[in-house]
């Protein structure tokens, strides 16, 4: 009884999240309807939701159209909705893929960094794990509390989100947070020309702008698609689940789980909890790792840094 | 006044005459107008500095991710604490009924509004996107200590404003009756300034009642606007800003650099001036007293401030009390505490100390202290955050400011500056009307007209 009630709900987050992984920048969602298409001969392969590799015929394929969300209606969040993030510190190696999907989609740069990836020890005997951090999206945001002008806002969906054409960079959001998510553009953004000069949107970050402050805005474009956002599907060893509470389901890509239990079964806990600050974002311990800890050539550095 | 002149005896008549003489506003000499011109340099440089800032964004300056704010913002908490003197001198001495007080109070309404000026002008300067400043009214959000501080600052300026020029009214009608071979802009600008003040009894009872006023809603607003500037700070999380002492901290502060801002300027414009008959030793002797007052309330807070979470030593905390007492600050810390507080509270308390060369040097003292005790409130803390900082540059982590961010803060205080000594060009350093009227000799003509 219960393993199909967690079928059904595992098939229907798929569809949801739109879980089927594509091998081009367009999606087929639309892929296995036989409409009357005039087929073209051209093949695509294709990784089913079941995980097989399909080739289809290029005809099937229908681009998703770039729903562009203006500041105005970005302030409002997705219906009936609560994104959660869940990420479990046993699978993390620093293996950095999030980080890079993350700076090539939202076009940050070498200096800004959205998503961090930290060498974490809690006391002198216990072991380092890799943590990955960004914007926790907190219910509580001190960030959104001491803004003076409204640029950045909590939405109805949980996420909390800054707009740029709004923001006069008094960056007291930035000392705000003591989670340090937020990055500001202190030069004019190094972007490419075509990005520059698309529509700004609050929940794509991009283009960026001068003098403006910006952070982790947990994909809601992707989302919108029926996609996760980047550092879930970039990352290999499944570390980021995301998902929605009031769905109580959470997904990593390759397994879809039940967040309640999932926090419940593996101690879920939050970055200082101690400052009220309740994010969205959970930890699940680093206990039994896939990976034994390795330092990199910074982390070695900080260390350094920290005991002086 | 020219009515006045023939009622009141010739004797007195000559005295008054001799203040006006002493005390009208004078050209500058040699010196007054090197300096006058070494700060139009300054601020021509820094606004040209200030214009690539605009054009290129805060790129110029060392304030990165971790460092956002610098010391332009450390400056802006200078400016808003030095500014507090107005109402110490023009509200607390004045309601405490500190006769003494007269030949001060222009001198600090004179330092009070150009700083509460230029700490808004540095605000505006720290912004990241001032062309969008008039989002902080049209966006308002009442929830955000910004917020606060826009209202308070701004009410601040119009009172300080208020009490630099009402007691200016009649000394503007005297320079309106007297100074005919003046240039034709300035009589014009005493005449629109006097606001055809004719000394009539209605008109005195008028201005004096607003002073009073005037002088007791300053004081809620003083502390208001210093308080509030420090709850930029303490109403976020980061260790070393998370304090409950911060207000009391940050207004004891403000008002000892206020004293110590009026002695340097008594000091200055009683040797450039030769005003030694008006600004007396015992006028020192009587801010020295209070300065001493001041710096020891400032210790107090000191005290609370550092040694209470240097006796618990909190994970956070102590990484920054750790780099302020023996680490990468400490010999900026304790050279401001030895400095700019304690050496000042030593010499001040001896009748010796309270002559004034040695109290405009302690004052000095006082103020560069102040200054870089404002850098260490705002810098350490950024350098110290609860995410540990990993893969950022060496300059991210250590936070000095950049030759052009130096600058422009140099500009701002020399702007400052340089206000000051326009207003001492233009309006009486001291306030004549108020001098004649102290020195018993202005009786005879208040009853006559």
């Amino acid at each position: 009884m219960k393993s199909t009630e967690q079928n059904d709900r595992r098939s229907f987050l798929r569809k949801g999240l739109g879980i089927a992984a594509v091998a081009s920048t367009v999606t087929a969602l639309k892929a296995f309807q036989t409409d009357s298409v005039e087929e073209t001969g051209e093949k695509v392969k294709l990784l089913s939701p079941e995980g097989e590799i399909v080739e289809i015929d290029k005809a099937y394929l229908k681009p998703v159209p770039e729903v562009h969300i203006p500041p105005a209606q970005a302030r409002e969040g997705i219906p009936n909705k609560r994104f959660v993030m869940v990420i479990d510190l046993a699978r993390c190696k620093n293996l950095r893929k999030c980080h890079d999907a993350c700076e090539a989609m939202h076009h940050c740069g070498p200096e800004k960094e959205f998503l961090k990836i930290l060498k974490m020890q809690d006391n002198k005997l216990a072991s380092p794990y890799w943590q990955p951090t960004m914007c926790f999206h907190c219910d509580e945001p001190p960030c959104v509390k001491v803004c003076p002008v409204d640029a950045t806002y909590k939405r109805s969906d949980g996420i909390v989100l800054i707009d740029t054409d709004r923001c006069i960079g008094c960056r007291f959001c930035m000392v705000a947070c003591p989670y340090t998510a937020r990055t500001f553009d202190w030069s004019e953004p190094a972007i490419p020309l075509e990005i520059a000069h698309q529509h700004y949107s609050p929940e794509t970050s991009v283009p960026a702008k001068k003098g403006t402050v910006s952070k982790c805005d947990f994909c809601p474009d992707m989302v919108r698609k029926g996609e996760m956002p980047h550092c879930v599907t970039a990352c290999p060893n499944g570390v980021f689940y995301f998902g929605d509470e009031y769905e109580d389901a959470v997904s990593n890509g390759d397994e879809t789980v039940r967040l309640s239990e999932l926090l419940r079964d593996r101690a879920g806990y939050r970055l200082h909890e101690d400052l009220g600050t309740k994010p969205r974002v959970y930890y699940l311990p680093p206990v039994n790792r896939s990976f034994p800890f390795e330092d990199d050539e910074f982390s070695k550095q900080t260390d350094h840094d920290h005991e002086n | 006044m020219k009515t006045k002149a023939h009622t009141s005896s010739k004797n007195t008549g000559d005295q008054s005459e001799e203040i006006i003489r002493e005390l009208m506003p004078r050209p500058f000499g040699r010196i007054g107008q090197l300096w006058v011109a070494l700060l139009i340099v300054i601020c021509a440089v820094g606004l040209f500095f200030y214009i690539q800032q605009v054009r290129d964004g805060l790129g110029i300056t060392a304030m990165r991710d971790y460092s956002t704010w610098g010391i332009y913002i450390a400056n802006f908490v200078f400016f808003v604490a030095i500014s507090l003197v107005g109402s110490l001198i023009s509200a607390i001495l004045k309601l405490s009924g500190a006769q003494w007080r007269t030949p001060l109070t222009r001198i600090s309404e004179m330092i009070a509004v150009p700083a509460i000026l230029f700490a808004a002008i540095v605000i505006v300067v720290d912004m990241g996107r001032p062309d969008r400043f008039l989002n902080v009214i049209f966006h308002a959000r009442i929830q955000s200590p910004i917020t606060w501080d826009v209202i308070v600052i701004s009410t601040y300026m119009v009172i300080s404003l208020l009490l630099l020029y009402l007691p200016l009214i009649p000394d503007m009608a005297l320079l309106r009756d007297r100074a005919k071979d003046l240039p034709k802009w300035q009589q014009k600008l005493y005449k629109i300034l006097a606001l055809g003040w004719n000394n009539h009894p209605e008109q005195v009872k008028i201005l004096h009642k607003s002073e009073l006023y005037l002088s007791i809603l300053i004081i809620p607003v003083a502390f208001g606007i210093h308080t509030v500037t420090s709850w930029l700070f303490a109403t976020t999380l980061r260790p070393g800003w998370d304090s409950t002492n911060f207000g009391p901290y940050f207004v004891s502060g403000a008002f000892m650099v206020g004293a110590a801002g009026v002695i340097a300027m008594m000091y200055i414009f009683r040797t450039f001036y030769k005003f030694e008959k008006y600004i007396t030793d015992k006028h020192f002797s009587n801010m020295g007293k209070l300065l001493v007052l001041l710096s020891l309330l400032y210790l107090y807070f000191n005290i609370n401030e550092y040694f209470v979470p240097a006796y618990k030593m909190k994970a956070f905390e102590s990484d920054h009390l750790k780099s302020l007492f023996y680490g990468r600050y400490a010999p900026l810390f304790w050279a401001v505490q030895v400095f700019g507080m304690i050496i000042p509270i030593i010499v001040l308390l001896s009748p010796k100390g309270r002559k004034p060369l040695p109290m405009f040097i302690m004052s000095i003292f006082v103020i560069v202290g102040a200054w870089f005790k404002r850098f260490l409130i705002v810098i350490p803390t950024l350098s110290h955050p609860y995410i540990p900082m990993t893969r950022v540059p060496e300059s991210w982590q250590h936070y000095f400011p950049t030759f052009k961010e130096w600058w422009i803060t140099a500009s701002t205080l020399a702007g400052a500056l340089l206000i000051m000594a326009i207003l001492s060009r233009l309006f009486p350093i001291i306030p004549v009307v108020e001098e004649i009227e102290e020195a018993g000799l202005a009786k005879g003509e208040n009853q006559t007209t």
